[in-house]
This record gives structure tokens, C-alpha cells and sequence, in this order.
């Protein structure tokens, strides 16, 4: 952002704080119920927007990845008895990451609206397999018939346990993807994006550098997966369906892409938008709608690129110096400010 | 504005901070003064998504019931609040935590697929929340999972009425059928109730198709169907599926050609009303409701509902109504004190309703209603509801007193699976 990592720092940190006294203000139970879904969404946005917005593929097949991490969580405690909490979210990551090793190999063979297709359909096997595999995933009526296990210092069957639960598993991946799209490989993916042909001159291939991204991606959606599982104590074939897929996706333009804390706003918004509204009409799903198409024509960069433009826009105005007249327009385009 | 964004520049933590405060304060709900705290009913519906049209039909009717009997229980307020399912089980969650831990309700009521009362059921148990439901009919609710907190009012499951439709399949002098049905699990009870039936008497179920649900293009199933040749046919589908289904059905002229036996929800008022009359007329079906049914309570329900909205009702908006009448009747028998839930189950339990708009109906000891089973036929409406629909199921023949268990002892019944695609009821010769 500007020069003043500080003012930043201390933001991070009031609403960290602010997060972590959420349950402790006696707000109806209800709230803390949603925040914690924004969190569980969040991290399936944010492992969205490292797709999208950092390596540039538009993703459909996302959402099979937060199934069958939610799959995994019921069928391991429901016809196998393993309700370890650990072991189960690691065979969930690996489960995730086996699947998309296979599926990222047969989307990358093609490029923009043929990738798209490729992971839509794919992403039907998987809801299809949730939807007629009966026997295995209980079909249309899904699994119900376990519980949430307490983790560590987590007592996770009240809202507030489950709420901590969700915020620290946001923050370590939120965390660990802020470091992967800072790492070379993250700047390699941003490469790749905006010149493939010069990064794979320079000796990058391109190719594994995305078939990666793509499991990485899968491996993070499982860890939502995981945690929709337990706090919902149900699964089924909705959470992969195509429904699930445009909402992530939903997510992330709203918010921003390519700014991983853009996605999470757009969740949050997603989240509480919809029960809000709901509460008043029952054509909410319609004032959605509007607000998706707003975004798009407005802040085409989601609500942390509308704010940055507006902050960038008030510091030229707020500037005394003539300078101020030729504000780089870089400054107004997000992915272009951070370069360290 | 400007003013804002130098604000924000110079106290942004500060201003972070507040914004969120406001936000809180202005989401949490003001604390409520009364000294007689009105009854809260969680009503969920799933009033968007694929089965908004049921959900509508299913407020409409719950509306209309407290209408016309006043919105009090021995003087004590009842406030009916509506959450939308969005016939997402996931989204009927949501809405179940937003009735039961932020509006406080003392009972759910819906919602109406089987899959969102599936995923609501464990949560409802777990708040110790009475779960009320006049739609769901997933088997096993009140079955192989049947809990105290979870009561079927005015319900029923989703083999109750096929069972005897595979027994008069037989009587009929059927012996071979084909089945189609959508597939998903309302479906592979549906049909398992009636093949269970059916073959225990020593008719053969040649062939079992199905269909994925919102299928629109029946016509290689039907050619399959017309090449095995059977005595019969028995079809379940739900909405547009039936709709396309009998249009087809017509179309291929097999109507006159092979007899058929449809589910209730097949021909359904709220699917035959959109079809012409010589497409449905005369079609048997079983079901629970019968719009067409000729009994005082049946009939002033229709005229009710007709006379507000214009159509003649759905077994959904019937479900709805009866279920308010189920609910007043315990309310009234505790006095309205539904805080004490075990003395209000209690008395929910206890409820017999002499007559409704399904028939005489009371529930058995795993809390299902055991009611009454309609051989019905579709035929032209007549007499002064004739204005407000084309066709209607009239009753044929009734079965009274139908159990979910149909003829078995619960105990024997419960040995076996709950229908599935692999356990359609069919005992190995």
C-alpha cells in the first residue's frame, strides 16, 4: 500500500482483535454462525483467487475440490468410524491434491473458454459421483449422522469454539498464501499471467508452474471442505454443485482479484448480503443479482480496487504539490502496486 | 467526502474500527418488552430455488389457516416467521440456525425437500427444537432415525402410499411392470414401496429406469418401456419432470395404449393444472391427498384456498394447512405453554384429527400419522369449484388407516435397508 507499513500493521491488528472478541460481545449466536461461514468461504475464495487472479485460469472445477473435502470428513466418520480430526483433513488435502493432479493434467491441455469447459465438466464428474453414487455418498439426501470433533484447545460443538477454530484455519491459509503469491513462485505465476511466451524464453515452465497452482489451489479448497463439513454436520452434493462454483467465483470478483483479502471481503458480503436480504424479500435473489451486475460495471476490480482507486484518487486531490496533476495511472491499477 | 478520506487517511485505525462497532450495533436486535411473549414459529419454505412455486403454496396455505382461526392460543400471540430454504439443504441450515439462535422460535415447521429436512433434522435434536414436518418424506426420519423431537404432522412417508398401490397392481390383475421414476431418493422409496408390494403377491418388475432429475426428453425411456411390454407401467416424478413426462406419455400415444400407474405427486394439482385435459384425464394414481375428494373438510379447504389464490390446492398447501390445525390443537390441549417442550411433544403426539382436509389421521409410536391411501383418478373438476381448475383427483377407493409400515410389525419392517437404486424391496425368488 503507500509507505507506511505501520498504519498497516496496526489495521491487521484491530481487526484481528476485533475478530477475536466477536463472541465475547453477546451478539445473538446467529451472527457468529455467519461469520464463521465467511471465514470456511473465505479460504475456498481466496484459494479461488490464487487461480484467477494471480495465475489467470478461470477455474470451474473449485468447488470439487471444497466437496471432497467435505466428502471425506463424512464418509471417513460415517461408514468407516475415523473421526481423528488431524489425519482426516490430511487425507482430505491429499485426497484433493491426488484428484486435481489428474484433472489439472487433462484441463491444462487447453487454454481460456476451453479450460473453462474442461473444469465445468469436471467438476460435474465429481458432483455427479456425489449425486448417484448412493451407496457411498447417500445421493441427493446427502450424509448427516456426525459430529464436530473438538481440536486441540477447541470446543469446537459450541459457536464460539468452532468460530476460533475457523478464524485461526483462515489465518494460517490466508497466511500461507500471502507467502506463496510473494514467493518466486507466486511472482512466476503473476509472470506467466501477464507474458507467458517471455517467462517460458527466460526458461520457466510455464505449463508445471500452473498444473501447480491449480493443486495448490485444490489443496486449500479441501481445507474449507473440511471445516464446511463440521460446522454444517452435513454434506451433500450442493456444496460441489455448479451453484457453489459461481458463488466462489462470485466471491472473488466482488472483492478483487488477485488481492487474496478481496475474496474474503466478497464471502463476508456474499454471506451476509444474502441472509439480510432474504430476511426482507423474497426476491433477494434478484437484488443479488443487480448488486453482481453493479460491481462488475463499476469497479471491474472488485471492492478493494473500487477502494484503492477512491483512496488514490483522494491523496491526488489532498496533494499540494503540482505533481499531483500526473498521478501515474499505474497507481490506479491494483496489480501493479506492490513490486518489491 | 473529502473531509472523509483525509479522516480516513490520518485515523484509519480508528475509523476501521468504529465502522465495524456501527455495524454491530445496528445488526443486533433491539430487546423486546413484552410481558405475554407471543408464540415463535420457525415456518421454512423454500420460497426461491427449484421449488419456490411448493413454497409459495405452502405459506399461502399456512397463512390461510391462521386467518381464518385467529393468530391465539388461549390468548397467547403466535408469530408464524418465514425463512426461505432456496431448496438448498445447506441454505435450510443457515435459516434453521438464524430461526432457532437469533429469532428464538419454539418449533420449526417444513422445510419441504426431503434433502433440506435431512440436513436440519440432527441440528433441530441437538437444540432440543421440535421439528415439525408436514412435507419431508424421506423414509427414514421416522424410521431407522425416528427421534422424539422429530413429528411428521399431517406427513406422511414416501412408500406409505405406494405400498397399496402395488398390492392393487396385482389385484388388478397385473403381473409384469416396468418402473421410471427421478433419481434421487424420494424417488427410490417411492417406487420401492411399490415394488416391495408388488412382488411379495408374485408380480415381476421387468425393468427399473431412472431418470435424472430435471430430465425434459422422455422419449428413449419411453421406446424402452414400449419394447418390454409389460401388463403395466408405474411412473414416479416430481414438478416439471411430470409435466413433461404425461405431455410425452400422450404425445407417443401410449396413454390408450398400456395402463399406468402414477405416485401422487405425478399427477399433483400443482402439475395437472398446467396441462391440458385430455393429456391427464383418467390417470390412476395413490397418494394421501386428493383434491377431489368428496368430504366436508377436503372440500371447504378447497373452496378456501381456490377462493384466495384462484387455483385448486397442491397436497403441499394441504400438508401446510393441516399442519397449522395439528399445531393450534396441541397448543390449545397445553395451554399455550409451548416452553415446557416435552408436555407440547406430548400433546403433539396426542393430537387425532377426526377429519381434515387428508382424511382422519393420527400419528403411530415413531411419530408418522397413520392416514388414509386414495386410489385416485384424474377427471374433470365439477360443481362450483369448476372455475377454478381444469382437472382434479377424485378418490376411486380408500384405504383407511395406512401405516408407514404398511402390513408388517415396525420391527420386522426395520430389518431391512431403506429403499435404495440397489434395495428396491425385492425379495430373491
Amino acid at each position: 500500500m503507500t509507505g507506511r507499513p505501520w498504519s498497516n500493521v496496526a489495521i491487521i491488528g484491530a481487526l484481528l482483535l476485533l475478530a477475536i472478541a466477536i463472541p465475547r460481545l453477546g451478539l445473538p449466536a446467529f451472527y457468529v454462525s455467519l461469520l464463521t461461514q465467511t471465514w470456511i468461504y473465505g479460504i475456498l475464495a481466496m484459494s479461488l483467487d490464487l487461480l484467477v487472479g494471480f495465475t489467470g485460469l478461470v477455474s470451474f472445477m473449485q468447488a470439487a475440490f471444497f466437496g471432497i473435502g467435505a466428502y471425506v470428513v463424512a464418509i471417513a466418520a460415517t461408514r468407516y468410524h475415523f473421526t481423528d480430526f488431524w489425519l482426516t483433513l490430511l487425507i482430505a488435502i491429499l485426497v484433493a491434491a491426488v484428484t486435481a493432479a489428474a484433472f489439472a493434467a487433462l484441463a491444462l491441455r487447453a487454454e481460456d473458454v476451453g479450460f473453462i469447459i474442461i473444469t465445468l465438466a469436471l467438476n460435474e464428474i465429481i458432483w455427479g459421483l456425489a449425486y448417484q453414487w448412493v451407496s457411498m455418498s447417500g445421493g441427493d439426501n446427502g450424509i448427516t449422522g456426525f459430529l464436530r470433533v473438538d481440536v486441540g484447545p477447541f470446543h469446537t460443538t459450541g459457536n464460539a469454539g468452532f468460530y476460533y477454530l475457523s478464524l485461526t484455519a483462515l489465518i494460517v491459509c490466508l497466511t500461507l498464501l500471502t507467502l506463496i503469491v510473494r514467493s518466486p513462485f507466486g511472482l512466476v505465476l503473476v509472470g506467466a499471467r501477464e507474458r507467458p511466451r517471455r517467462m517460458a524464453a527466460l526458461g520457466y515452465n510455464v505449463w508445471l508452474f500452473r498444473y501447480l497452482a491449480l493443486i495448490v489451489a485444490a489443496m486449500f479448497a479441501a481445507v474449507a471442505g473440511v471445516l464446511f463439513a463440521y460446522y454444517n454436520e452435513f454434506v451433500g452434493p450442493g456444496s460441489l454443485s455448479l451453484d457453489t462454483t459461481v458463488q466462489i467465483l462470485i466471491m472473488v470478483i466482488l472483492g478483487g482479484t488477485g488481492t487474496l483479502i478481496g475474496p474474503l471481503l466478497g464471502a463476508g458480503i456474499l454471506v451476509f448480503l444474502s441472509n439480510a436480504l432474504s430476511d426482507i424479500t423474497q426476491r433477494w435473489v434478484l437484488i443479488l443479482g443487480a448488486v453482481y451486475v453493479v460491481t462488475v460495471m463499476y469497479a471491474p476490480d472488485g471492492i478493494v480496487g473500487l477502494v484503492k482507486q477512491l483512496a488514490a484518487r483522494a491523496r491526488s486531490r489532498h496533494a499540494l504539490a503540482p505533481a499531483a496533476g500526473s498521478m501515474p495511472s499505474a497507481a490506479l491499477n491494483p496489480r501493479e502496486g506492490p513490486e518489491r | 467526502m473529502r473531509r472523509v478520506f483525509v479522516f480516513l487517511r490520518h485515523h484509519r485505525t480508528a475509523a476501521y474500527v468504529s465502522v465495524c462497532a456501527a455495524v454491530l450495533a445496528l445488526t443486533a436486535p433491539s430487546a423486546r418488552g413484552a410481558e405475554q411473549p407471543p408464540i415463535r414459529i420457525g415456518v421454512l419454505a423454500s420460497e426461491s430455488g427449484t421449488a419456490a412455486a411448493a413454497g409459495h403454496d405452502m405459506v399461502t396455505a399456512w397463512k390461510l389457516y391462521w386467518a381464518e382461526h385467529g393468530e391465539r392460543v388461549d390468548g397467547r400471540r403466535i408469530e408464524s416467521t418465514f425463512y426461505d430454504t432456496g431448496s438448498n439443504p445447506a441454505r435450510a441450515l443457515t435459516v434453521a440456525r438464524q430461526a432457532v439462535e437469533q429469532d428464538h422460535v419454539q418449533m420449526i415447521v417444513g422445510p419441504y425437500l426431503a434433502n433440506e429436512g435431512l440436513a436440519v433434522a440432527p441440528y433441530a435434536i441437538q437444540h432440543k427444537i421440535p421439528f415439525l414436518e408436514p412435507t419431508v418424506s424421506a423414509d427414514d426420519l421416522t424410521q431407522r432415525k425416528a427421534n422424539p423431537y422429530v413429528i411428521r404432522v399431517a406427513g406422511w412417508t414416501s412408500s406409505q402410499p405406494t405400498h397399496p398401490a402395488g398390492d392393487w397392481a396385482y389385484d388388478k390383475g397385473y403381473r409384469t411392470v416396468v418402473t421410471i421414476a427421478d433419481a434421487y431418493a424420494f424417488g427410490y422409496e417411492n417406487v420401492g414401496g411399490f415394488n416391495q408390494t408388488f412382488t411379495a403377491r408374485g408380480g415381476k418388475v421387468l425393468k427399473q429406469i431412472w431418470a435424472p432429475l430435471g430430465n425434459t426428453d422422455y422419449s428413449p425411456y419411453l421406446s424402452q418401456i414400449e419394447a418390454a411390454k409389460p401388463d403395466a407401467v408405474f411412473v414416479e416424478m416430481v414438478g416439471a419432470d411430470a409435466v413433461h413426462f404425461l405431455q410425452q406419455w400422450h404425445a407417443f400415444g401410449l396413454k390408450d395404449k398400456i395402463p399406468l400407474i402414477a405416485n401422487e405427486t405425478t399427477t399433483d394439482q400443482s402439475n395437472i393444472r398446467t396441462l391440458p385435459a385430455d393429456v391427464v384425464d383418467g390417470i390412476v394414481s395413490f397418494g394421501h391427498f386428493a383434491e377431489g375428494r368428496d368430504a366436508a373438510a377436503t372440500q371447504e379447504f378447497d373452496t378456501n384456498f381456490a377462493a384466495k389464490t384462484g387455483k385448486l390446492p397442491s397436497y403441499m398447501a394441504a400438508a401446510f394447512f393441516t399442519a397449522a390445525q395439528w399445531i393450534d390443537s396441541a397448543m390449545l390441549k397445553v395451554h399455550g405453554n409451548v416452553e415446557d417442550t416435552d408436555a407440547f411433544l406430548a400433546a403433539v403426539r396426542s393430537v387425532r384429527l377426526a377429519d381434515s382436509a387428508f382424511g382422519p389421521m393420527k400419528l403411530d409410536t415413531y411419530n408418522n400419522p397413520v392416514e388414509n391411501v386414495y386410489v385416485r383418478r384424474v377427471e374433470t373438476v365439477s360443481g362450483p369449484l369448476a372455475k377454478y381448475g381444469k382437472t382434479w383427483n377424485v378418490v376411486v377407493k380408500a384405504y383407511p388407516n395406512v401405516s408407514q409400515f404398511w402390513n408388517l410389525a415396525p420391527q420386522e419392517y426395520l430389518k431391512q435397508p431403506v429403499y435404495s437404486p440397489t434395495f428396491q424391496g425385492v425379495k430373491a425368488p
